[in-house]
């Protein structure tokens, strides 16, 4: 970690360029080369914190019901107006931390308040206040996003940003896979003892928070003036914000304006409407492919495994053939796991395919799509970027869950499932003609 | 900072945190610990033989702190307060009918906690486990002892991301034929067939080995429903009513019934229904109970409230008259043998 440690004068200027080369020689191992400190240590952080939030995450459902006594059903009422809510945040979060150039300020507020929710937890014993804590851990969530994935793309050099990306997103979903390991250990210890979960659970955000503070590089990044250094000079385009003028809200949603980056914003949410989310497809995987009741909880587990493993790999190789095409291959992955699901088949390996085509969804476009619009958006208004596109995705996300959930209802499984299948296949398609043509770096 | 304060400044925060961490897990262990002693003035247990067979007395999981926590245990129906003997069998829920048990269970393993609900005989032996998907929270068994269901909570299979679902499930103990999910049942809503994502069912209460009523959810609203094994068709009957049991004789469901104007943490009240005039009756338990109560005869059900250590057992008159009394502390899921 300590080799993050820089100069007053690096440490401020973390720009595209330069910061991956002078790291370089410094790392250890030929793997993690061209991985900058930087990268590294926000990738711990989320490891982290990570680690720390899916500890909460296992123990809760339990917690509700046998440590609480309560009946938890209607817990996620409040849900659905929070995703929404909570995509403003994020966009917050990115103007915020664009606006004074600030990522790490607004990045340590982001993480420190999911830290200070963990305590809460002590506290509350309802559930109207136990969501409204998660609601607060999540808008901790929301704020610290758009700023943590600016300065990954910050730090690492146009070349290697999708790696970067990449290893970041493997050590964020490996701490999720340690989290509930943790938790169980706890509990395995000191039989219903949730409120020593919940400490842990601090102590470990605490730390992340500490690691961010202490090991990666903030202040004041310098204006960045448009120049030859690569992907921060001004993109293709009318260049709106090419010149640095002083950050507000309409130069962040003047970025719309950018062919680059309005054809992202549109293709990430159009793809966004078609996928079906995560407890569908698993709720898929049980009904039509006959999982047994022990093993459902165990599905999110297989996506999480195959994204842990093929982040770097897919990283580096959408670095080498390209973001888009990688954030394209992602969703044909996607489409696959749909027919799969579709399909008559019956085969002991079909969920495990299955999973691992969801994982390499997920690998092949969760950190890749930052990767791809940072290119497209200028370095001072990177986070402000990154959040568009971030958001659009999400609320696209969220508004097919609803709506898949309703049309289940009206046409069955099988139906809606064919529906939204030829519906992520021609935004597939039309996204393959938008972005054709050579991508920004 | 140089890098030298800044590692100095990770070494003694890491040790403050993992001291703070270490404390908190070695309290909640040895709290954990205490609860194996036993409190004085708790009722006296011994170990000794439980049977679901016989006659006179009730079985249920013994919540009183010491070496016998959460065991099944065996008191006699006139004495239900006084002295426990307890059976090495822990349950987080249970029931018993007619010689067959239900005991729903937690397993710990390395990476999480496992459920089982296995069926026992009339001396606790287990003939049966089929492993579940979430954390127990009802069971039930016909009063032939033929069939037998439970329900469970399952965390994060909504599209909504945290909520919760719960799943029912149905065995026949002759056959061992099992419905995972009533979910697989036809639903008749009002008369028309009924399809949808969110729906939830839980609460069942046998009438016979071939019908049974339970508690159907879908988009915020609760119904009755009444349930035919055979047909595989869950039929609703009206609205708000929730974890029902139905009268030794079959005329009344009692259940807990959403109440308007009631503080958000405690919105149940008790209720009984009767099934041929379909008239409710306001219990006079004026508290919120989040329980399915069990009839202890024909005119009086038992249900569970958070008491000192783990729930107190109380009972109120079916028919609305009355008042609720305390019948033993630290004790849940009663079932009458014989």
């Amino acid at each position: 970690m300590y080799l993050a440690d820089r100069g007053p004068t690096a440490a401020t200027a973390p720009t595209d360029a330069d910061q991956g080369r002078t790291d370089r020689a410094a790392q250890p191992g030929r793997a993690l080369r061209a991985i900058p400190a930087t990268v590294l240590a926000l990738g711990t952080v989320s490891l982290i914190t990570d680690v720390s939030s899916e500890m909460v995450t296992a123990v809760l459902p339990l917690y509700v019901v046998a440590g609480l006594g309560l009946s938890p059903l209607g817990f996620g009422v409040l849900d659905g107006v929070y995703n929404g809510v909570s995509g403003l945040v994020r966009l917050f979060g990115g103007h915020l931390a664009d606006r004074g150039r600030r990522h790490k300020a607004v990045a340590v507020a982001g993480y420190g308040l999911s830290a200070l929710c963990k305590p809460l937890l002590l506290f509350v014993h309802t559930l109207p206040l136990i969501s409204g804590v998660l609601a607060l851990d999540r808008t901790g969530k929301g704020i610290r996003t758009a700023p943590r994935d600016a300065m990954i793309s910050l730090a690492s050099t146009p070349e290697n940003r999708g790696r970067a990306f990449g290893v970041h997103r493997a050590m964020d979903t490996g701490g999720a896979l340690l989290g509930p390991i943790v938790a169980f250990l706890v509990l395995g210890m000191a039989a219903d003892g949730y409120d020593a979960v919940f400490t842990v659970s601090f102590c470990i955000a605490a730390l992340g928070v500490l690691v961010l503070v202490l090991f990666v590089p903030g202040g004041r990044a310098p204006a960045v003036t448009a120049g030859p250094a690569g992907a921060d000079a001004a993109p293709a385009g009318d260049g709106a914000a090419a010149a640095s003028p002083p950050v507000t809200l309409r130069s962040a949603l003047a970025l719309l304006r950018i062919p680059d980056v309005r054809r992202l914003t549109v293709t990430a949410t159009l793809l966004g409407l078609t996928t079906v989310s995560d407890a569908f497809v698993y709720l898929m995987v049980q009904h039509r492919l006959g999982i047994s009741e022990r093993l459902f909880p165990l599905l999110p587990l297989g996506t999480a495994f195959f994204f842990l493993v093929l982040a770097m790999p897919l990283g580096v190789l959408a670095d080498r053939v390209g973001r888009r095409r990688v954030f394209l291959g992602g969703h044909v992955a996607l489409l696959l796991a749909y027919g799969l699901l579709l399909m008559p088949l019956h085969n002991d390996a079909l969920p495990f395919v299955v999973l691992a085509l969801h994982g390499t969804f997920y690998a092949a476009t969760d950190g890749v799509l930052p990767a791809a619009a940072a290119g497209a958006v200028p370095a001072e208004l990177r986070a402000s970027g990154l959040a568009l596109i971030g958001t659009g995705q999400a609320l696209a996300r969220f508004c097919c869950s609803i709506a898949f959930g309703a049309a289940w209802t009206v046409i069955g499984d099988q139906a809606v499932l064919g529906i939204a299948m030829a519906g992520l296949a021609v935004c597939a398609g039309w996204a393959a003609y938008a972005l054709r043509g050579p991508e920004t770096a | 900072m140089t890098a030298r304060t800044r590692l100095i400044t990770l070494v003694v925060a890491v040790a403050v945190l993992g001291t703070v961490a270490f404390a908190s897990v070695m309290r909640a262990s040895h709290r954990a610990g205490e609860r194996d002693t036993a409190q004085p003035g708790g009722p006296p247990i011994s170990a000794g033989a439980v049977s679901l067979a016989g006659a006179g007395r009730m079985v249920f999981r013994n919540m009183a702190w010491g070496p016998y926590r959460d065991d099944l245990v065996s008191v006699p129906v006139n004495d239900p307060g006084g002295a426990r003997v307890a059976a090495p069998v822990r349950c987080l829920r249970f029931y018993a009918a007619a010689g067959t048990g239900v005991c729903l269970r937690k397993e710990d393993g390395p990476l999480q906690e496992t459920y089982f609900a296995s069926i026992l005989d009339s001396r606790l032996r287990t003939l049966h486990d089929f492993p579940i998907a979430g954390i127990p929270t009802r069971t039930r068994v016909s009063p032939s002892g033929h069939m037998a269901a439970w329900t469970v909570f399952v965390g994060g299979d909504s599209y909504a991301g945290s909520d919760f679902s719960t799943r029912t499930s149905i065995v026949d103990t002759r056959t061992w034929a099992l419905t995972p999910s009533l979910e697989t049942y036809k639903i008749i809503k009002e008369g028309k067939p009924y399809h949808a994502a969110d729906v939830n069912f839980w609460g069942v209460t046998f009438a016979d080995d071939g019908h049974f009523y339970a508690t159907l959810a879908t988009k915020g609203q609760t119904y009755l429903v009444h349930g035919d094994v055979a047909a595989q068709t869950l039929t609703t009957m009206r609205t708000n009513v929730e974890c029902p049991s139905l009268s030794p004789d079959g005329t009344r469901l009692v259940f807990k019934k959403r109440v308007p104007g009631a503080d958000p943490d405690e919105p149940w009240r008790l209720y009984a229904l009767d099934l041929k005039t379909m008239e409710e009756t306001p219990l006079a338990e004026s508290r919120s109970v989040d329980d399915q109560v069990v009839w202890s005869d024909e005119h009086t059900v038992m249900y569970g409230l958070a008491g000192d250590y783990g729930d107190d057992l109380w009972s109120v008159p079916a028919d609305g008259t009355g008042k609720a009394a305390r019948v033993a502390v630290a004790a849940l899921n009663p079932a009458f043998i014989g």
